[in-house]
């Protein structure tokens, strides 16, 4: 690979992950601040309210760090991805297009109204813009997804003089693979929503402070944790993986370590692939697994990377990797929420400081789980931009030199570093002042 | 038809861009000049705090729309003028951070950090926007493949800085018009002297980048002469200008309106002279210009996405009143 392809790819992949750390929060947390102001605007309680505006500073900044780290995401695909713009822009425009008229129209005018409008609207109109806002957040992920959906597996298009046009809106809106892919990727943001929020319940009750706000926390996150940590794995993930199946069988021969077709293909729990030798290392599998998983039957047969030319293969380390550490990780949060929604039926969740502990030291996890994912579903892409039709080596910009996409890379990574830093120590300021703190340290409009 | 249909969406969504976003960054350049305390800075970011997003998605939309309808010259524009985008990006990304987080700690130092970087970006932004509408009109060294390679020096050209300054001037005065309408007492004075003060330099640059253009693009007229309805375009400017005089000081709606007005004249005025190009060709380059027949989309793509612009923008029109209903009135009364 030459250099400006190698540059292009990895600051694509730095500014795109890094930028998916805020909107996985926001997409759940929206949803979840809906669901505290439906609460309160139902009568069940003033600490629903109070629980509502604290998580709406969280919220806040969130929000913030997303849309900022969002604008060089679209722009990207001009500056340093110029043959994929003009062969896909005809198609992947459209949904561009529309999360921009459709979603950050909604949002962007909502949010304000939100976070400091509820002096200024009547109640009804400030729940509505909680809705929308969290709405707005679901779309905009909708739009996004599409759009990937479409670089997996495109329908809905023809080519014509060598770029591909849209012939039905309908159906790339109603891509089959987006089915699964969409439900999967709102549930992972849940996942994550949930955990932050009953984890930060915990820390408080942990340090012993604000009992009352902090167990409508724990509560809320746990109960709404257990409900989406059970639907990433069924139906949305176990579907989702089906549809890599049929759809995209390099990549699923790279998730799953299968370096040679076979029937009654095994389920590889853990294991180390090495591509070189084509053997999966010091494995623990479960016989027939992957067959039934795939397709259902035990004794279905499994395409392996061996069947695959050279060419076409995605690198397979990488794509096994993220995509065992995301279903690990995702096994083990189902596990956390069971066992703490469990002890808040039995009643003793509150006074268990080992549960609390672990909902505190699960927060990260989950970001790490839906980056994986990530990870799994592009990496496992290559060697195709768009699959089957574009290969990545054949989309980026041929008058932007690897040097100049190192240069801004590097500015990137200096930015970035100061948006985490800073995005921290309001995160931590917003949480030690707590939801008794009177709004903004300072009002504003 | 539908070529055409796309070039007055896209150049509507640009002229919105500049008019509503544009008060914001106008609003960011004399930041440090009439807000003195923190106090009065902490006025005006609110003066703009509930709207400045949804002024930016314009820009974002008509990205969006310029891939759908475009590609070809997406592709070209912003790859071509690859650094000068980049500095775009961290420009609009420090001032989200500013604008956002400014307020949420009560520390002298960490707001005057933040006042700086909103000031000095809103100003940077201003220029490299100016400077970019210069270049686009002068033209760029494309290749045979519609391809170039923008460099500082190439895009540096007396035509451009003049555009950047236009643009600073500009919108400055747009943002004072603004702060005019929504601050009171001592703001209100400071805005309102403001005004007065950028006046004769707004009239001086346009009347020099206009005299300008008439030697970088004497083509330009082309259009005007073949259709006089044109110039209705510039004519709104003449008149928003003229009027400014009166209206500065004494009825803030209508000196916002006209400074909006010779703002959206500008750009109008460019894109009709533009029409149907969309990145002229500098003289003796190997290829032809970027035009909206050679870049666009197939037809069915274009029609599909007008489709989905029509009705999405029924939702943005009812959005927008909605909001800008909630946060009327003056800043101190919120």
């Amino acid at each position: 690979m030459d250099t400006s392809l190698i540059a292009a790819r990895v600051q694509f992949a730095f500014t795109v992950m890094f930028h998916y750390l805020f909107p996985v929060l926001t997409m759940g947390l929206g949803v979840l601040i809906a669901v505290l102001k439906t609460l309160e605007f139902a009568g069940k309680g003033r600490e629903y309210g109070e629980a509502a505006r604290f998580w709406a500073r969280i919220f806040a900044i969130t929000f913030a760090a997303g849309v900022v780290t969002g604008i060089p995401m679209e722009f990207q695909f001009g500056t340093n991805w110029a043959r994929f713009s003009k062969f896909a822009g005809p198609v992947v425009g459209q949904t561009l297009f529309m999360e921009g008229v459709f979603a950050f129209f909604a949002e962007s005018s909502f949010i304000g109204v939100f976070l400091f409008g509820e002096s200024r609207v009547r109640p009804v109109l400030h729940w509505l813009s909680a809705v929308m806002v969290g709405a707005g957040a679901i779309l905009s992920g909708f739009f996004i997804v599409a759009t990937d959906a479409w670089m997996q597996h495109p329908v809905g298009y023809q080519i014509v003089n060598g770029r591909a046009e849209l012939t039905s809106l309908w159906a790339l809106l109603n891509n089959p693979y987006a089915w699964w892919q969409y439900p999967h990727v709102v549930v992972g943001s849940l996942v994550t929503a949930s955990m932050v929020m009953a984890g930060i319940g915990a820390y408080n009750l942990l340090s012993q402070r604000d009992e009352a706000h902090s167990r409508l926390f724990v509560r809320v996150g746990v109960i709404a944790g257990v409900l989406s940590s059970l639907l990433a794995l069924f139906p949305t993930g176990t579907y989702l993986a089906q549809n890599v199946a049929t759809r995209q069988p390099a990549k699923q021969a790279a998730m799953e370590g299968v370096f040679v077709t076979q029937p009654e293909a095994p389920l590889a729990i853990i294991g180390m692939p090495d591509s070189e030798r084509g053997v999966l290392l010091d494995p623990i599998v479960l016989p027939g697994v992957l067959s039934f998983l795939a397709y259902g039957s035990t004794s279905a047969t499994v395409l392996g990377l061996n069947e695959i030319p050279p060419d076409d293969r995605p690198p397979m380390e990488l794509v096994y990797y993220a995509f065992h550490i995301m279903v690990g990780l995702g096994t083990i949060f189902i596990a956390i929420f069971l066992l703490a929604g469990f002890a808040l039926w039995r009643g003793w969740l509150y006074g268990s400081r080992v549960v609390l502990w672990m909902l505190m030291l699960a927060m990260p996890f989950p970001y790490i789980a839906n980056e994986a994912g990530w990870m799994t579903a592009e990496i496992g892409r290559q060697p195709w931009i768009v699959y089957g039709l574009l290969r990545t080596t054949a989309a980026t910009s041929t008058n932007v030199s690897g040097g100049m996409t190192i240069f801004t890379l590097l500015g990137f990574m200096g930015l970035y570093l100061l948006i985490g830093i800073l995005y921290l120590v309001l995160f931590l300021r917003i949480v030690n002042a707590g939801p008794g703190a009177s709004g903004h340290m300072e009002a504003h409009a | 038809m539908i070529h055409t249909i796309w070039f007055l969406v896209l150049s509507l969504m640009l002229v919105g861009y500049a008019v509503l976003d544009g008060f914001d960054l106008g609003v960011g350049a004399l930041h440090l000049l009439i807000g003195r305390t923190r106090e009065d800075r902490r006025h005006l970011m609110e003066a703009i705090g509930p709207v400045w997003n949804g002024n930016e998605v314009w820009l974002l939309a008509a990205g969006g729309a310029m891939v759908v309808a475009f590609p070809s010259l997406y592709a070209s524009s912003f790859s071509g003028f690859y650094l000068a985008l980049m500095l775009v990006i961290w420009l609009l990304i420090l001032r989200g951070l500013a604008l956002e987080f400014r307020h949420q700690i009560a520390n002298p130092l960490w707001q005057d950090a933040w006042d700086v970087t909103f000031s000095l970006s809103s100003v940077g932004l201003a220029l490299l926007f100016g400077v970019a509408v210069g270049n686009v009109l002068r033209g760029v060294p494309l290749d045979a493949d519609g391809r170039f390679s923008g460099s500082f020096a190439l895009m540096l050209n007396p035509f451009a800085i003049l555009g950047g300054l236009l643009a600073v001037v500009t919108l400055a005065h747009h943002g004072a018009s603004w702060l005019a309408l929504k601050t009171s007492g001592a703001l209100r004075d400071r805005a309102r002297a403001w005004q007065r003060r950028l006046m004769p330099a707004t009239v001086i640059v346009v009347v020099s980048l206009v005299a300008a253009s008439f030697v970088v693009r004497p083509e330009f007229t082309a259009n005007f002469l073949a259709a006089p309805l044109l110039l209705v375009v510039p004519a709104l400017g003449v008149f928003s200008l003229a009027a400014l005089p009166w209206l500065v000081g004494r009825d803030d709606s209508r000196a916002f309106l006209a400074s909006a007005g010779v703002i959206a004249s500008l750009l109008g005025s460019a894109a009709a002279g533009l029409y149907p190009r969309l990145l002229p060709a500098l003289p003796g380059s190997p290829g032809p210009a970027l035009d909206i027949y050679n870049t666009a989309a197939p037809e069915g793509s274009m029609r599909i996405a007008l489709g989905i612009y029509l009705f999405g923008m029924v939702f943005v029109a009812i959005y927008l009143r909605r909001v800008y209903r909630i946060w009327r009135g003056k800043v101190a009364a919120y």
